[in-house]
């Protein structure tokens, strides 16, 4: 089916020397997988730190073929989410989904969707902060020296500082990984629960910094190794009930307040892999009380 | 009653709706127009115009009307739209001793060749109200000179440097393309062109209160305003196909040229230095802004220990942009679901392994 997009803009909103220009950084960031590559990030018509990194690569890789899917915490329907793909929607016209089986291009905030991704599908993340070393080190001059080094002692003895203060690695997001056995990567502010899922990935995974000017990326099937301890091995966050709504457990849960007294209720974040749960018959707990407070059922 | 919250999209229409009517305001009063504000709030104008990027008053206007007057958020619209435009070339080096002056002031000699031109400022007026704005005041007639100003007015700092006592600032061999921070992403140490871009485009307030820290003891120099001229100057472009140069308008334009003393150090003798400022409509605040914390700035070039945070090039170069700055706070208003669950999870695990009671 031919697209349609807004004949007041250019396809995809970019231009086509920046889109080529984005294009580079993405194939030299795909050539050194992990490693920072600088870019002329653009401004967009939404505010830096709200996802233009994500933004300006799918603007770069889109096509009028491609499907495009859109998540924010992992939910499809968050305003975010829906202001991205209708953005994306009149500047290409390209088919919109909710289902990560049907998309070729996710674009995504906070989440890698429950589904495993195949072969042929791109993630595109938006990332706020691509330097994992920044919190040890203001200075980007000094941080692109120790990844030139492979000098990440520092990021070991602060993992192991918070083991010594609280018994944890207290990182919950952004937890540092190696990847392909060579560049520390931030792999944006996704849960740890995620982190695992980056790891041999059959999809091609594009990460954008707008504000900080950085691409980055980790090609099909590349090692992702999460920093860890042989002592204090990396681990996840679990959830000691199921979704309330489909009754997984295995997937990440966003916690709910269902009302003023403060009781709350578990729910997958990702709302399409909940949905299609409920679709095959799976029911959580609480899913009919979900459906009498509007959580849960008629779609808006 | 708490509604767990569902259905993006309705809220998303319905928020632009009253957004609509919020900026349009009580419809008893008259519309604002976009004319207006390009003719009555010119120095707004101006601002948005810098922190935008993009010199164009009407579009200034029209994104002033659209943010209900938010700078960050007019300059934002003008960012954005800036973006779609495609770039043909770039003009020749605009020379500011050929500005049609209307306004010329130097702080460092009482008389100077053309003379000083007050031209219309805020600088001797008594900040008293004048209500008789509230009704449709009546505007005095301006006196007209008896002779014209002259077509080229000397630039006080070419004054200075013909008697070799300040810094020279001559360009390099061959006269290089100065880097574009909107074509490259600045890398560090940052080269003094894509230092002053980021400047001018720098938010306003944020160089203000850099420029005060300097002076007051967090970068202890206390300058001289060499001179400030604000005036219309020629854009030039010289298409290849072509082979001449032609005249495509004017823009109006604001420079300031500090003078700071310098007792000499291994590399250079004593000498005056100087901190540069230029930028769109009439904006003195953050010219002078600019050229205090320019001069900041050039730390290595004078063997100076960077130590307070305006001679910092990353401090200052990565925070001074208030449409990225203003983006990335606001992105607080974003919900961190995910975030926020993954820490109520360990801090109660936390808890939990601690016996659950504090002692």
């Amino acid at each position: 089916m031919k697209s349609r997009h807004d004949p007041d803009y250019n396809y995809a909103y970019l231009d086509e020397a920046t889109k080529r220009m984005i294009r580079r950084a993405l194939l030299k960031a795909i050539a050194v997988p992990g490693y920072q590559v600088p870019f002329a990030s653009r401004e967009m018509p939404l505010a830096r730190g709200w996802g233009t990194g994500g933004i300006q690569i799918t603007a770069a890789i889109i096509g009028p073929e491609d499907t495009l899917k859109v998540i924010d915490q992992g939910a499809d329907d968050t305003t975010n989410a829906i202001s991205i793909r209708r953005f994306f929607a009149r500047v290409t016209g390209v088919a919109e989904t909710e289902d990560t089986r049907a998309a070729s291009i996710i674009q995504t905030r906070h989440r890698i969707p429950e589904e495993p991704l195949q072969e042929g599908q791109i993630l595109v993340y938006q990332v706020p902060l691509p330097e994992p070393l920044r919190k040890l080190v203001p200075s980007e001059q000094e941080t692109r020296k120790m990844h030139a080094w492979a000098e990440y002692g520092p990021i070991y003895v602060r993992l192991y500082e918070d083991i010594a203060h609280s018994g944890h690695v207290t990182s919950t997001y952004s937890h540092p990984v190696i990847v392909n056995d060579r560049f520390l990567t931030c792999p944006t502010p996704i849960p740890k629960f995620d982190n695992p899922k980056m790891d041999m990935s059959p999809a091609l995974q594009l990460f954008g910094a707008g504000r900080e000017k950085r691409i980055y990326a980790i090609p099909p099937y590349t090692k992702v190794k999460s920093l860890d301890f042989e002592d204090h091995p990396f681990e996840v966050q679990r959830w000691d009930q199921p979704c309330a709504l489909c009754g997984s457990d295995t997937s990440y849960l966003d916690e709910v307040i269902i009302n003023d007294a403060g009781e709350r209720m578990f729910v997958c974040s990702d709302s399409h892999y909940c949905e299609s749960r409920r679709a095959q018959g799976h029911t959580g707990p609480q899913l009919e009380k979900a459906k009498a407070i509007h959580l849960a059922g008629a779609q808006t | 009653m708490y509604l767990a919250v569902k259905g993006g999209e309705a809220a998303i229409d319905a928020t632009h709706k009253l957004l609509s009517e919020t900026r349009r305001g009580n419809v008893d009063v008259p519309e604002l127009d976009c004319v207006q504000l390009r003719e009555q709030m010119s120095l707004l104008i101006a601002r948005v115009m810098n922190e935008g990027a993009l010199y164009d008053p009407d579009l200034a206007a029209l994104a002033l009307k659209q943010a209900q007057g938010d700078v960050i958020e007019a300059a934002f619209l003008l960012r954005a739209y800036r973006t779609t435009l495609s770039r043909f070339g770039s003009s020749l080096p605009l020379d500011t001793a050929k500005m049609h002056i209307r306004r010329r002031v130097s702080a460092t000699f009482k008389d100077l060749p053309g003379g000083q031109v007050l031209g219309s400022t805020y600088d001797y007026t008594h900040r008293l109200f004048d209500f008789s704005l509230t009704a449709s005041g009546d505007r005095a007639e301006a006196t007209v000179a008896p002779a014209p100003l002259s077509e080229t007015m000397p630039r006080v700092l070419d004054i200075l440097g013909a008697e070799d006592l300040i810094e020279s600032e001559t360009p390099e061999d061959g006269d290089p393309a100065p880097e574009d921070i909107t074509r490259d992403p600045i890398s560090f140490p940052a080269e003094r062109a894509a230092r002053l871009q980021s400047l001018t485009r720098g938010d306003e307030g944020f160089l203000l209160g850099l420029a005060y820290s300097v002076q007051r003891g967090y970068g202890h120099n206390h300058p001289f305003a060499g001179e400030i001229r604000v005036g219309d100057a020629a854009v030039c472009f010289a298409p290849e196909e072509l082979g001449f140069e032609i005249e495509l308008g004017d823009i109006t334009l604001t420079e300031c040229q500090m003078i700071n003393q310098f007792t000499g150090s291994k590399n250079a003798p004593p000498q005056f230095t100087r901190g540069y400022g230029l930028v769109f409509g009439h904006n003195e605040r953050k010219a002078m802004s600019m050229a205090v914390v320019d001069r900041a700035l050039k730390t290595d070039k004078f063997g100076e220990t960077p130590a307070y945070p305006a001679q910092q090039q990353e401090f200052v170069l990565y925070h001074s942009d208030a449409v990225e700055a203003a983006g990335f706070l606001e992105h607080l208003k974003l919900p961190h679901y995910v975030d926020f669950q993954g820490e109520l999870e360990l801090v109660r695990r936390m808890r939990a392994e601690q016996g659950g009671e504090p002692e």
